[in-house]
């Protein structure tokens, strides 16, 4: 079905959005969150997308991510329709191709972090050994050896998220979504977080997507979207004159 | 594959929720065990009751005088029966295989230098007959022995116990009132009757040798009650009548008076009885049953009360990957094991709960087998169906909305 030989035609980007709404609610409640979003984003970019609360972020990267489903328009994954994919499908999509990190962790309680990593692995039915050993070298990638066996409770919210980001990146995904991984951080941390980012960015070509609302954050990014109103209000560069 | 990835899921998920895994196992062994226990002491009770009427003798009248509704409720003055009355029974009324008078006085009873009080009976040997007696060791007294009054005596289990404990009493002679008294055999035990008595304190001898030196002054003639067997092909009810109606006619009652005996018949009274113990069993079925029930609600509570938890847990799941069924597998097998360890563990309970209860309360162990099914299949499913339910739920949802359940 998806083949990651797509890759090597240049012609096709690694997503792409075609006009894609997204509505809540029905009715008089009905809320149009989205109002036709197009942009496509090849793979190796480092995209940051900014923008005020209630614009439409969250909500495009949880359709990017799979885990929504538009109300119209096309999703285009490495050339394939996404709209098009049943649940299981998209399960798969999500196992084989994309790590996503939510903004509140999401981390299963009471179960350590080497296990909350190793759980991506699990369901692509990975041997124990190796699965361990893939675990441990995502935990060390984030700086967390040391505490694998420690649970979400006995970790720092910054600990906390870089377990999210090995979880995410254990299946080393074509995709990484992240949702404000900075929020909940101060400073010193959110750079380390970025820092890590563009490591694996840069060095292990893993296409990053992220939402924040700092622009010191969204310096770290190769290119800038920025939403209003549930549409595409800028889309620029890095090497573009910064706006 | 696929099952064993759900299988450590799922026990990983015990382990992470330990609590509300005992809670559920628990609700499910309190379930289990109440209701096999309960139902196995009442079939037992039923069963040593049914045993108990019928070591009675199966078809046995029972003759006496005075009117006695129920059992504690006095009986007004009545004339008591005569000898002869036993003659004319074998011989008015069809179907009667054997008649017994018997006479019976409270009496201590020693033996050397033991004593026992206990009641000393004077009958014919017909009542090895109507008593479905049988003997552990020598004989009971003859016809003869009878009509000539001699000082012979049987023993029960339990007058044999105190006076010899495990000697022989076979020609050794033990007093009472007065007399010495030649022991000719001992019984073998019946245990306790049915209304709790035990039927094994219990000295027999001839009604002639009774009458003439056991019986009060007053009282030389009388014999306290008849018992009468009934031969297998005849209706017990049908003597009943013939019988009651030979005693009006042998009393010189009036039509317009009413009896001033009563006729008792042991099918009747094993009836009654057991049909009463049945209700019982049925009661405490329908206790162990709400007991269930309980339990039941207490594994609700605990699934609903985590609910939003497991939710946003399997929204996660979903969110990295996890196909739909791979998470109701992982479930399943969880809320399976829980619940069917729950419920062995309440079968074994409830085997020692029985096994002891019955003997402490001197029951037999009556297992069914279909009950200890019920009780498993039942709260098992109850089980099953409340960890699996909301788990498939939340499987079905989009994991954004699994995620953001609240
Ligand atoms: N499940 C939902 N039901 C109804 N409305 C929703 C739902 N999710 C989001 N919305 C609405 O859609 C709009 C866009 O929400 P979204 O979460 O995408 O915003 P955002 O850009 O991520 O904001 P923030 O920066 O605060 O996270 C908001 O106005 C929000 O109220
Ligand atoms: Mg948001």
């Amino acid at each position: 079905m998806l083949k990651r030989a797509g890759m090597t035609e240049a012609a096709t980007a690694l997503i792409e959005l075609r006009e894609v709404t997204k509505t809540y609610g029905s009715g008089v409640a009905a809320f149009q969150a989205l109002k036709g979003v197009s942009f496509a984003i090849q793979a190796g970019e480092f995209v940051a997308v900014m923008g005020p609360s209630g614009s439409g972020k969250s909500t495009v990267m949880n359709i990017l991510g799979c885990l929504d489903v538009p109300t119209a328009g096309e999703y285009l994954f490495l050339g394939e329709h996404v709209e098009t994919l049943n649940r299981d499908q998209r399960a798969l999509l999500r196992r084989h191709y994309l790590g996503f990190v939510f903004q509140g962790f999401n981390l299963l309680a009471r179960t350590t972090a080497l296990e909350n990593v190793e759980l991506p692995l699990l369901y692509r039915g990975m041997a124990v050994a190796e699965r361990h050993a893939k675990a441990r070298a995502a935990l060390d990638l984030v700086g967390l050896i040391g505490w694998e066996h420690h649970t979400p409770a006995e970790l720092s919210g910054g600990q906390q998220q870089r377990v999210a980001i090995a979880r995410a990146i254990v299946t080393n995904p074509t995709l990484l979504l992240a949702d404000e991984p900075t929020g909940n951080l101060d400073t010193e941390r959110s750079e380390e977080i970025m820092a890590l980012l563009t490591g694996l960015n840069r060095e292990h070509g893993i296409t990053v997507l992220m939402v924040t609302h700092e622009a010191q954050m969204a310096r770290h990014a190769s290119r800038t979207v920025h939403f209003v109103d549930g549409l595409v209000h800028s889309d620029t560069r890095a090497d573009e004159v910064p706006a | 594959m696929m099952f064993w990835n759900a299988l450590l899921l799922a026990i990983r998920e015990i382990r992470r929720n330990l609590m509300r895994a005992s809670l559920t196992v628990l609700g499910i062994v309190i379930g289990v065990a109440a209701v096999i226990t309960m139902v196995t002491l009442g079939n037992g009770a039923t069963e040593m009751i049914t045993a108990q009427v019928s070591s009675l003798g199966s078809n046995l009248v029972i003759v006496r005088p005075g009117q006695r509704m129920t059992p504690g409720q006095p009986a007004g003055w009545a004339p008591a029966f005569k000898e002869d009355d036993v003659g004319a029974i074998l011989e008015g009324v069809n179907g009667v295989r054997a008649v017994a008078p018997v006479a019976s006085r409270g009496s201590t009873v020693s033996y050397m230098t033991e004593s026992v009080f206990t009641p000393v009976t004077g009958t014919s040997p017909a009542y090895q007959e109507v008593g479905n007696w049988k003997l552990a060791e020598g004989r009971f007294f003859y016809d003869s022995e009878q009509r000539a009054g001699r000082a012979v005596c049987v023993l029960g289990q339990t007058v044999k116990k105190s006076l010899f404990s495990n000697t022989s009493p076979l020609g050794e002679k033990i007093r009472f009132r007065g007399i010495s008294c030649e022991v000719v055999g001992v019984l073998l035990s019946k245990g306790q009757s049915a209304m709790g008595q035990d039927q094994d304190d219990i000295i027999l001898l001839p009604l002639k040798a009774y009458q003439r030196r056991v019986a009060g002054r007053r009282s030389r003639q009388d014999v306290g009650t008849l018992m009468i067997s009934v031969r297998d092909d005849v209706r017990t009810d049908k003597v009943v009548k013939d019988v009651t109606a030979l005693m009006r006619e042998r009393r010189s009652l009036a039509p317009n008076e009413s009896d001033n005996f009563s006729v008792f018949d042991t099918k009747q009274i094993a009836e009654t009885l057991s049909s009463t113990t049945r209700i019982l069993t049925a009661l405490l079925g329908a206790v162990a049953a709400v007991s269930l029930l309980v339990g039941g609600i207490g594994i609700m509570n605990i699934m609903l009360v985590s609910v939003t938890e497991r939710t946003r847990e399997i929204g996660t799941r979903l969110a990295i990957g996890a196909l739909e069924n791979e998470v109701l597998l992982q479930f399943l097998v969880e809320a399976v094991a829980l619940s069917s360890f729950g419920g062995l563990l309440g079968i074994l309970l409830a085997l020692l709960a029985s096994a002891g209860l019955a003997a402490a309360m001197g029951l037999p162990l009556v297992l069914d087998l279909q009950i200890v099914l019920l009780a498993f299949c039942v709260s098992a499913s109850i089980g099953v169906l409340f960890g699996f339910v909301p788990a498939r739920r939340a499987a079905r949802l989009d994991p954004i909305e699994a995620l953001r359940h609240e």
